[in-house]
């Protein structure tokens, strides 16, 4: 029964009385039993602490109080989100034994909205890549096609929401980490304005770029987890103060007047025909709806996956240079601090990891900073201001979200840049600090499915949840 | 020797007196057990995030107001390297937009030391490296204690304006005075409060460039201070001397052999890739908010030494000034000269009488009313200092103190008739004296009155006043 019903249903019932979270619970419990197995979608479940949450939830129903909004709902962590008594890898081995002291904020958030923390999904190590086959734990596997990939960062959480361990999910998305995997997996996930959800608790990939966001099998549900997780936080200096709108209360609105442009430099080379063709069907939809529909272009955009891939591991040198054995997670024991530091690292860290700290620590060293950092930074002015001269013009933009459909497992794992490519379409909006949610939209040549983004400007979630609502609500 | 020319300048780390940590709530307190005043935060963990101390800013720009500096919007950047006792292995630190920049010292005899910057940083952890030489390379295990690192700090560098060991000394006394007026830091140089590294170099003439510099770490007080500069200069000057070069390097202040050593050659200095950190948005102090600070600023010491001097009729710059203001103590005396307390002999008592324990407590009414005794008579200087210190660890006034020890004056009676046996029995130093006054002979007549003094103190024992006694020789010289 549970599985059937969308997190906004599932909690309206536990709210109301109708059925207990203890009981629907196991149903999700017992599918990531007789699955997870085959997906590998955790790294770990945590049922115990999540029936004893349920339990409480029941309770406090019994006793006439109101549980919050995410009631009886299970959740599952991308697992580099600092839970408090359970462990935190970052499918990484450096951080061996680690046990959080403290709750990410969007745990805390969701623990307060009665929400039931059922696990910690699989990722790409450290956040780093695009199909959760770079972990230390084994790849996770796409629900749809278990010889396919279920994309990544997040693929874990992806996976999780596909294969209906979990209605709900959080990711985190730093080039399209959380909108990649949804797309591949054909869920809905979304990354907010940057500022929006509190970083505090994530361990951090590139701090300028990073963002935690929903995933859900409905815009509706996206919508609901977005408006728990989402608001100032005053333990992260990032997090802005502007209030949350009340999103799912405009989801019905339709999108008649609003001007929507197609970005026509993530339309050409490099997206698969079928995929361009369901943007297209997409913009179609759009217009039949009311939507002014035209050609956009934001020229900047096509240096994004260039600039991206020096700040991205520029900051992540350094974020991951306290990875040194001294204080937590792994050690290997050498003759000095020096060597102990150095031989923890090497052996702590996976390859892609290595290669982007490489990179990034190249990217900042003196006499190279200007020519790559500094010139890379130039690159993500120049996309923040075309991606403004372009929300002149247009409310919402549209785009692919992933240039292709899952690919088969192993397929770009000796070929980093063709990994990379992956991203090209959702890493100009982690740049730019703009919201973006990717939608299933119909499935690709393979039946594999496709997903949308629509982009926003910034704080512009609530018109892009509006698009979002109506593209879901058009696809048969 | 005397032709070459030291030039000085000098880092120093004033930690900041706050609550809490420069981007957490852990408490900044000195002397706590090890990894006791550390959070999540404090300790680097993953997934911390740092966040601003308004309270930490809001002294750096007290601090930039009383350098004279030009206050700055700015940023904070990662100096990254790896250390032990650095939780992220980046120190937080203002790099090429610091808050405050070119301002100026003046020191107590007026000279101005330029202020380069004054920035904000986060302080480190500290490593006991046990076995070995004591550092980090060979030793056999290190222990690191978290409860310093983020520590606030304010990093204050001077331009190599100074010129000598003394001025040194005086840059550092002056700007720990500072601080601690301004309620910056504590200025505790043992507790690492006030930590300096100096930039020494040498050249034969004011004229000639700059020569090179050595930095001389681990100067905890500004004995070793002045020491270290001394020794570092002298040992540039012979290296000249001798034909050879001073080589660009770290140097390492020995306090038990008197020496500095080489820490480490300039070649090998690191590349820190500085960055701006991404955690914390660029800093852009409301000029409202300065202007409040500017307005609540304390006196500070080079316009409470103006003052105090004003007060006292003394000229700057006066020694007994500087300590007084230095000791804080500037209040107690302006307070105790409104009291109607002789303003020279104020300052006496509390720069001499009053410098030790429980002296800047001593009621301000209580030391014009001891003055009062003295300039009135009825004590001398020597009694009234004892009285002094009576009152430190008595109520009692001053007068019943002086009678408790027997120190009421002599009747004037009973003084003249002292006098005047003594003269009586000493006939012939009081012919010799009589000559003296007649040839106008001042030093022998100094030598023979003070023979005749002396001997009035003796027998009164000591409680005789001095001017009355001298009033009575020179009455009875003119008869």
């Amino acid at each position: 029964m549970s599985s059937y019903l969308s997190a906004r249903e599932l909690a309206a019932g536990v709210r109301a009385g109708e059925w207990s979270a203890a009981s629907s619970l196991e149903e999700y419990l017992g599918a990531i039993d007789e699955s997870d197995g085959e997906v590998h979608a955790f790294n770990v479940v945590t049922a115990d602490d999540a029936r004893a949450t349920a339990a409480a939830i029941d309770e406090a129903v019994a006793a006439g109080r109101d549980p919050g909004p995410l009631a009886g709902v299970p959740v599952a962590l991308k697992d580099n989100l600092c839970t408090h008594g359970v462990a935190t890898t970052c499918s990484s081995l450096i951080l061996e034994g680690w046990v959080p002291p403290y709750d990410a904020t969007v745990v805390s958030r969701l623990r307060e909205a009665g929400a039931l923390i059922v696990g910690k999904t699989n990722l790409d190590e450290f956040a780093m890549a695009g199909s959760t086959e770079n972990s230390a734990f084994g790849p996770t596997r796409n629900p749809h096609d278990t010889t396919r990939v279920p994309g990544g960062s997040s693929g874990g959480s992806a996976a999780s929401v596909a294969a209906g361990f979990t209605p709900l999910a959080l990711g985190s998305d730093t080039g399209g980490s959380i909108r990649q995997p949804a797309a591949l997996c054909g869920v809905v996930g979304m990354k907010p304005t940057y500022g929006r959800v509190s970083r505090y608790g994530l361990v951090a990939f590139a701090s300028s770029l990073d963002q935690i966001g929903p995933f859900a099998r409905t815009v509706d549900d996206a919508a609901l987890l977005f408006e728990v997780i989402a608001g100032r936080d005053p333990l992260d200096a990032t997090s802005i103060p502007e209030p949350v709108p009340a999103v799912s209360e405009q989801l019905d609105r339709g999108v008649e007047g609003l001007r929507v442009g197609v970005v026509g430099e993530l339309m050409g080379e490099g997206i698969a025909p079928d995929v361009a063709a369901r943007v297209h069907e997409a913009s179609e939809a759009l217009r039949a709806a009311g939507a002014k529909v035209e050609d956009a272009s934001v020229p900047a955009s096509i240096f994004g996956l260039s600039a991206y891939y020096l700040i991205a591991p520029a900051e992540a040198s350094s974020n991951l240079a306290r990875f040194d054995g001294v204080r937590y997670g792994l050690r290997v024991d050498a003759p000095n601090t020096n060597d102990m530091m150095v031989a923890t690292r090497t052996q702590g860290f996976g390859a892609e990891v290595k290669r982007r700290i490489m990179l990034g620590t190249y990217a900042l060293s003196a006499g190279y900073y200007d020519a790559y950092y500094g010139k890379a930074q130039k690159v993500r002015t120049l996309i923040i201001r075309d991606f403004a001269a372009a929300y002149d013009r247009f409310d919402v933009l549209l785009s692919p979200t992933s240039p292709t459909t899952a690919f088969p497992l192993g397929d770009k794992t000796a070929d980093p840049m063709a990994m990379y490519m992956n991203d090209v379409c959702t890493i100009p909006s982690n740049l730019s600090g703009d919201p973006a949610i990717s939608v299933p939209y119909g499935t690709g040549d393979d039946g594999l499915p496709v997903g949308v983004q629509v982009l926003a400007p910034a704080l512009g979630e609530e018109v892009m949840f509006r698009v979002a609502a109506t593209l879901e609500a058009s696809v048969s | 020797m005397s032709e070459w020319e030291t030039v000085i300048g000098l880092e120093v780390h004033a930690e900041l007196a706050t609550e809490t940590k420069m981007f957490s709530g852990a408490p900044n307190k000195f002397g706590s057990e090890p990894n006791t005043n550390v959070d999540p935060v404090s300790l680097g963990l993953p997934g911390s995030l740092p966040v601003l101390n308004e309270k930490a800013v809001e002294l750096a720009i007290r601090l930039g107001i009383a350098l004279n500096c030009d206050i700055r919007p700015s940023v904070f950047s990662r100096k990254n390297y790896f250390y032990p006792d650095m939780p992220k292995d980046y120190q937080v630190s203002q790099y090429d937009e610091p808050i405050n920049i070119d301002g100026f010292l003046e020191l107590p005899d007026g000279t101005r030391i330029g202020i380069e910057r004054a920035h904000l940083e986060e302080d480190t952890g500290k490593s006991t490296h046990v076995g070995g030489d004591g550092r980090i390379t060979g030793a056999q295990y290190s222990l690191v204690d978290y409860n310093r690192a983020g520590v606030p700090l304010l990093e204050i560098v001077s331009r190599p304006d100074l010129r000598s060991a003394a001025d040194a000394r005086a840059y550092v006394a002056e700007l720990r005075a500072i601080l601690v007026a301004a309620e910056v830091s504590d200025g505790k140089m043992e507790e690492g409060s006030l930590r300096v590294d100096a930039n020494v170099s040498v050249r034969r003439s004011p004229d000639d460039p700059f020569g090179t510099r050595c930095e001389i770490k681990n100067l905890n007080s500004l004995r070793s201070l002045g020491r270290a500069i001394e020794y570092e200069a002298n040992r540039q000057i012979d290296l000249l001397e001798a034909g050879e070069s001073v080589r660009q390097e770290t140097r390492h202040w020995d306090e038990n052999d008197g020496r500095t050593h080489t820490m480490r050659v300039k070649e090998e200095a690191d590349d820190y890739r500085y960055f701006p950190e991404p955690d914390l948005v660029p800093l852009d102090p409301d000029r409202e908010w300065i202007e409040q600070i500017r307005a609540a600023m304390p006196v500070l010491p080079a316009e409470r030494r103006t003052r105090l001097a004003a007060a006292a009729g003394v000229e700057l710059p006066h020694d007994g000034v500087t300590l007084v203001v230095e000791r804080g103590q500037d209040e107690q005396a302006l307070a105790a000269v409104n009291a109607g307390g002789d303003p020279a002999r104020v300052l006496v008592h509390i720069e001499q009488n009053l410098a030790g324990d429980g002296g800047a407590d001593l009621a301000p009414g209580r030391l014009a009313a001891l003055v009062a005794l003295e300039t009135g008579g009825t004590l001398t200087p020597t009694q009234a200092k004892e009285v002094l210190a009576e009152m430190l660890t008595s109520d009692a006034a001053p007068e019943e103190i002086a009678a408790a020890k027997g120190f009421e004056a002599m009747d004037t009676g009973d003084l003249t008739a002292l006098v005047d046996g003594i003269i009586d029995g000493h006939p012939d130093e009081w012919a010799q004296l009589a000559e003296a006054h007649a040839a106008d002979d001042q030093k022998k007549l100094k030598k023979l009155s003070g023979f005749f003094t002396g001997q009035v103190m003796r027998q009164s024992q000591g409680k005789a006043n001095g001017k009355l006694v001298a009033d009575r020789i020179q009455e009875r010289l003119q008869t």
